[in-house]
């Protein structure tokens, strides 16, 4: 099922390769397909989910039944290395509370995807295709249980990327593609190093052999004495976590590994955007809950404060730089830096509440964002500028589309009754609970404050009171006397057509129900971070010594 | 004053001549393969047809059979020590067979070659005649043996690198390989001379026990290894003996620099390796990571400024063929990672890594000869918006690249993987190597992504046809390059194996 769900979209891909590249609408139909498929496949998943089983590590007695769920778990590779043993590397997959939320974003970020793909028209054959490869990978991601079968997910994404950002992007491409893949392999080479360092320090109880398996790792009884990872290699454990928290956050992205994002997001069409914020970004904070916290959690314990700072500047910083932007495509990715940064914070808080409220968090701003940046797109696509001040008065003229910027809008800000102020709540809860963060708590509470200043001013500007005097568009008089909008050279509907409204409708739907009544998502996720606040905390540690 | 020798002696040495031979089998053949080429070329000179090509085609897959025949006879040494045969050596003889094929499959359909020279007779010969060179490099264990063999790989590529006579560059890239390869062969003759005047031995094994019974200075032993990483690093082209590389590379036909930065690099290594493992001392306690001479520093230093050296260059090149030249210095680097780990994984991570990149080099000079073909330049910005018109060719170059660049799945990210792995088996001493390795991996992908970039990114200055078509064997080839290396990028248990396999070296004192 899993394996399903991961490799429906390449051998989508496969059925467009012998695809003849005049046939734009079957290539879409298909990777449509294949989008369906994975939401379908999602959803069964998420029916047959037991929500009472943890996950993050293995069960008392080893095994994983009880733990992990769908697991599907194969050799993939042994190598004889000799002296060394041998190695093994893994095809395993299985999803927990953990990835459970993930899987089901990514599959309903895919669809919306594919359908705000519908425009793209240059090229179409080979766009497809890196975008299947691209689903791929980042279903891979949140499935994969072992180290090196996540790697090279993880690798993966880069090229699609790449070449997404940098063929169907804007005038700045170029440098916005090369500088995200740089960031990120900056970042995931260490993560390569750290990945074999741990090979060598840990040992699979079940087999007795060095393993990759992400849940071996995540239990500090497995890592053997001596070893580079090894309890007592104090210096190096360190170094690790250090490294990969850069690796991680530099996806995420925090603050001051940041600066590629606003550029990818301004340069990428409408789909990538979407996908970029949607999950993408997911990868970094979900990497540090699989991985970086949980495989060194007494350097976690240790950096609670430091992570908590960074959450903090994230959210400020963030916001005073949405503050500052006249391109709305920019605002809505540093609100993107900036609400991640809750994510951060609720980390930090390492409490359930905080912990909740961050994995929630990341669903929300999943779903938030891919529809802020939905919601750029319309309005690009039909005007084509994003400078906030070449508007004014939409509401009047499209009140749909004003009306679902409104909810967006809201949900972003943290408006009680969308998703957004549920997770939230919980991470302020969670960090205010904790000693270390309570300040910073006190302090990223500005942040709200400022993201209701720039979205709320933004929206004002743009969709409040008259048309400006230099806006892009112009006013006509149909036959009753009503302004009617009109954008130069743009054929379709003024205000939002059938499939935008297909693409928006959903998400605003997940986001007002979320808002009301959260337990479906909040059911699957508390056990696995319970599971987890237990592994990192210190009574563990100290039980251990 | 010199006795002749008695008949008995004669004739001990002409039966173990004669049993060696058993033993030579596939030099002989490759060598005989070498004479048929230069009477057919006198032959059918007049015809203008492909038959050399097809001939060398044939005999050199040929040849794979004799070496195949080997694996039967490993551990054995002839000509009275001058030569072995182990699964080493043998690695290497299907790995300079093998590229050899793949350089005349190139040469083949390369306009270059077929079109501007007055005829490509001795082009084929030559590149046999490196071949035979090549295989004697990997199997010497005798220091006059590693020195003609080395001396016959030289020659042969001194004349290929200058084979388009008309061409400047070409010519002055063969008259610079020969002054270089001059200055460093003599380098080498003179720290094998110290080496001797401190042993009295040429046989390597021999040196080694000499060396540890007797003991040494160890000054003088200093100098001559410096002299002879000399030699050696002038062949694997690591910084500081890198200096002919670029201009060579650009000067040569394509399929030549390709044989040189694949085959005749991994010759070096081959050597460097029988070398270092089997002359160099490494003290009593061979398991333990004590050596017992100062090589592991040296190399080192090569290792460490390769990397950094040819990453960082490469960022400012236009030219592909330059641009590979100074990621081959880069890569010399990473595989000597592997050697200066000094244990059976370090050894079979670097021949994997070999294998690695001997597929996604040959894949990329191969894809350069294609569209140099086509557009008649190698500059990269001539490369402009031959993505969308060239779909394999475009493809494949970006899986080669980024399989240069060691990302996955492609069988280039294993390679430093293992070559990484390698490294960290031995704790925490090595880490500072890994961590300049994959940081100047990183650099290295800015001037590789540069060529798709070029490809897909941008749109070309001149109308361009909507389809660029070219010949069957070049994409049937590329084609098949480019599935190798994605298949054993993910599934590289064979390749790992075969590697794994050959780390069996004569007389080695380490593992």
């Amino acid at each position: 099922m899993l394996s399903l769900i991961v490799f429906l979209p390449i051998l989508a891909g496969l059925i467009i390769l012998a695809v003849p590249s005049s046939q734009k609408q079957i290539i879409r139909i298909v990777t449509l397909l294949a989008a369906f498929g994975q939401g379908i496949l999602a959803v069964l998943i998420w029916q047959g989910y037991d929500p009472s089983l943890p996950g993050i590590t293995a069960s008392a007695d080893g095994s994983l039944d009880g733990s992990f769920q769908f697991v599907e778990r194969l050799p993939w590779i042994t190598l004889d290395l000799g002296a060394f043993g041998t190695l093994n590397i893994e095809y395993f997959l299985g999803v927990d509370g953990l990835s459970i939320t993930m899987v089901l974003l990514t599959a309903l970020i895919s669809i919306i995807g594919v359908l705000s793909s519908w425009t793209i028209s240059k090229q179409v054959k080979g766009y497809f295709i890196l975008y299947n490869l691209l689903s791929t990978a980042m279903m891979g991601c949140f499935v994969a249980l072992d180290f090196f079968l996540f790697y090279v997910f993880w690798e993966l994404m880069l090229l699609p990327m790449y070449f997404l950002i940098g063929i169907w992007g804007g005038p700045n491409r170029e440098y916005a593609a090369i500088k995200f893949f740089l960031y990120t392999l900056f970042g995931s080479v260490f993560m390569l190093l750290v990945m074999i360092g741990l090979y060598f320090s840990v040992i699979d109880p079940a087999t007795g052999n060095h393993t990759f398996s992400l849940v071996a790792m995540a239990s500090q009884e497995n890592y053997i004495e001596g070893s580079i990872f090894g309890p007592e290699s104090v210096f190096w454990r360190y170094a690790a976590f250090i490294v990969l928290f850069i690796g991680f956050a530099i996806k995420v992205p925090m603050f001051p590994f940041h600066t590629w994002l606003p550029d990818a997001h301004v340069e990428a069409p409408t789909p990538i955007s979407v996908i970029l914020a949607g999950v993408l970004l997911k990868l970094g904070t979900y990497g540090m809950m699989r991985i970086n916290f949980p495989f060194f959690p007494e350097v976690f314990q240790a950096s609670l404060y430091v992570i908590g700072v960074f959450g903090a500047i994230n959210i400020i910083y963030g916001a005073f730089c949405a503050l500052a932007q006249s391109d709305l495509k920019k605002l809505v990715a540093y609100s993107s830096i900036s609400h991640m940064g809750y994510v951060l914070l609720g980390l930090a808080a390492n409490n359930t509440e905080g912990m909740v409220g961050a994995l929630y968090q990341m669903f929300n701003h999943g779903t938030i964002t891919a529809m802020l940046f939905l919601l750029v797109g319309v309005i690009y696509d039909r005007a084509h500028t994003r400078q906030i001040d070449k508007f004014g008065g939409l509401a009047s003229y499209m009140p749909v589309y004003a009306g679902i910027v409104t909810v967006a809008w809201f949900a972003s800000l943290g408006l009680p009754g969308l998703s957004g102020f549920i997770s939230e709540a919980f991470v302020f809860v969670g960090a205010f609970s904790a000693e270390v963060t309570r300040n910073l708590a006190i302090v990223s509470v500005l942040g709200i404050v400022f993201g209701a200043a720039y979205l709320l001013w933004s929206l004002q500007r743009m969709f409040l009171g008259k048309r400006n005097p230099d806006a892009v568009y112009e006013l006509h008089k149909d036959a009753e006397g009503n302004d009617v909008i009109h954008f130069h050279d743009w054929k379709g509907k003024n205000d939002l057509d059938g499939r935008e409204l297909a693409m928006l409708v959903p998400l605003a739907a997940i986001i007002i129900v979320l808002g009301v009544y959260p337990m479906p998502v909040l059911g699957m996720i508390t056990t696995s971070i319970n599971k987890l606040v237990e592994v990192l905390s210190p009574v563990v540690l100290t039980a251990l010594n | 004053m010199y006795e002749l020798p008695s008949g008995a002696e004669i004739q001990a040495i002409i039966t173990t001549l004669k049993t060696s031979a058993v033993y030579y089998l596939p030099e002989i053949y490759l060598s005989a393969l070498f004479l048929v080429l230069i009477l057919s070329d006198l032959v059918f000179r007049q015809k203008k047809n492909q038959l050399l090509s097809i001939v060398s085609l044939f005999g050199l897959t040929g040849s794979l059979w004799f070496i195949w025949k080997q694996h039967s006879m490993t551990g054995q040494e002839i000509f009275f020590g001058m030569y072995v045969i182990d699964e080493f050596a043998i690695f290497f003889k299907y790995f300079f067979v093998v590229s050899a094929i793949l350089t005349v499959l190139m040469s083949m359909t390369s306009d270059e070659l077929n079109k501007r020279t007055s005829g490509v007779g001795e082009y084929y010969v030559l590149v046999v005649g490196m071949v035979i060179g090549m295989v004697m490099m990997a199997s010497s264990t005798d220091l006059l043996m590693m020195l003609v063999s080395m001396e016959l790989v030289s020659l042969a590529a001194y004349v290929l690198t200058g084979y388009l006579k008309r061409e400047r560059r070409s010519t002055e890239a063969s008259l610079k390989y020969l002054v270089y390869g001059a200055v460093s062969s003599g380098l080498m003759i003179y720290g094998f001379s110290i080496l001797y005047g401190l042993t009295g031995e040429t046989n390597i094994s021999e040196i080694s026990s000499v060396l540890l019974s007797r003991g040494y200075d160890p000054v003088t032993l200093m100098i001559a290894s410096i002299m002879i990483l000399a030699g050696i690093g002038y062949k694997v082209g690591a910084v500081p003996f890198h200096f002919w590389s670029p201009d060579v590379y650009e000067g040569a036909p394509i399929p030549v620099t390709a044989l040189l930065s694949v085959a005749s690099k991994a010759a070096g290594f081959a050597l460097l390796i029988r070398f270092f493992y089997v002359a160099v001392p490494h003290g009593p306690d061979t398991g333990a990571f004590t050596p017992g001479s100062e090589w592991l520093l040296l190399l080192m230093i090569l290792s460490v400024t390769s990397m950094i050296y040819g990453n960082v260059v490469a960022l400012w090149q236009t030219n592909v063929k330059r641009l590979l030249a100074y990621s081959s210095i880069a890569h010399a680097g990473y595989i000597l990672l592997g050697i200066i780990v000094m244990d059976e994984l370090g050894t079979q991570a670097t021949l994997f890594y070999l294998i690695s990149y001997l597929m996604m080099n040959f894949g990329a000079f191969l894809v350069a000869v294609t569209i140099a073909n086509k557009t008649g330049s190698e500059n990269i910005e001539d490369y402009r918006g031959l993505g969308r018109r060239m779909p394999l060719a475009g493809a494949a170059m970006t899986v080669f690249l980024i399989s240069l660049v060691g990302l996955p799945p492609t069988v280039g990210f294993i390679g430093k993987l293992m070559i990484f792995s390698a490294l960290l088996a031995k704790g925490s001493v090595f880490v500072w190597l890994a961590l300049v390795g994959v940081l100047t991996s990183v650099i290295s992908l800015y001037y590789y992504m540069l060529i798709p970039l070029n490809m897909y990114l941008r749109e070309s200055k001149q109308p361009l046809p909507d389809t660029i078509r070219s010949g069957m064997l070049p994409q049937l080839v590329t084609a098949g390059l480019m599935l190798l290396t994605l298949y054993f990028g993910i599934f590289f248990t064979p390749l790992s194996d075969f590697a794994r396999y050959a780390v069996t070296l004569f007389g080695n004192q380490l593992y």
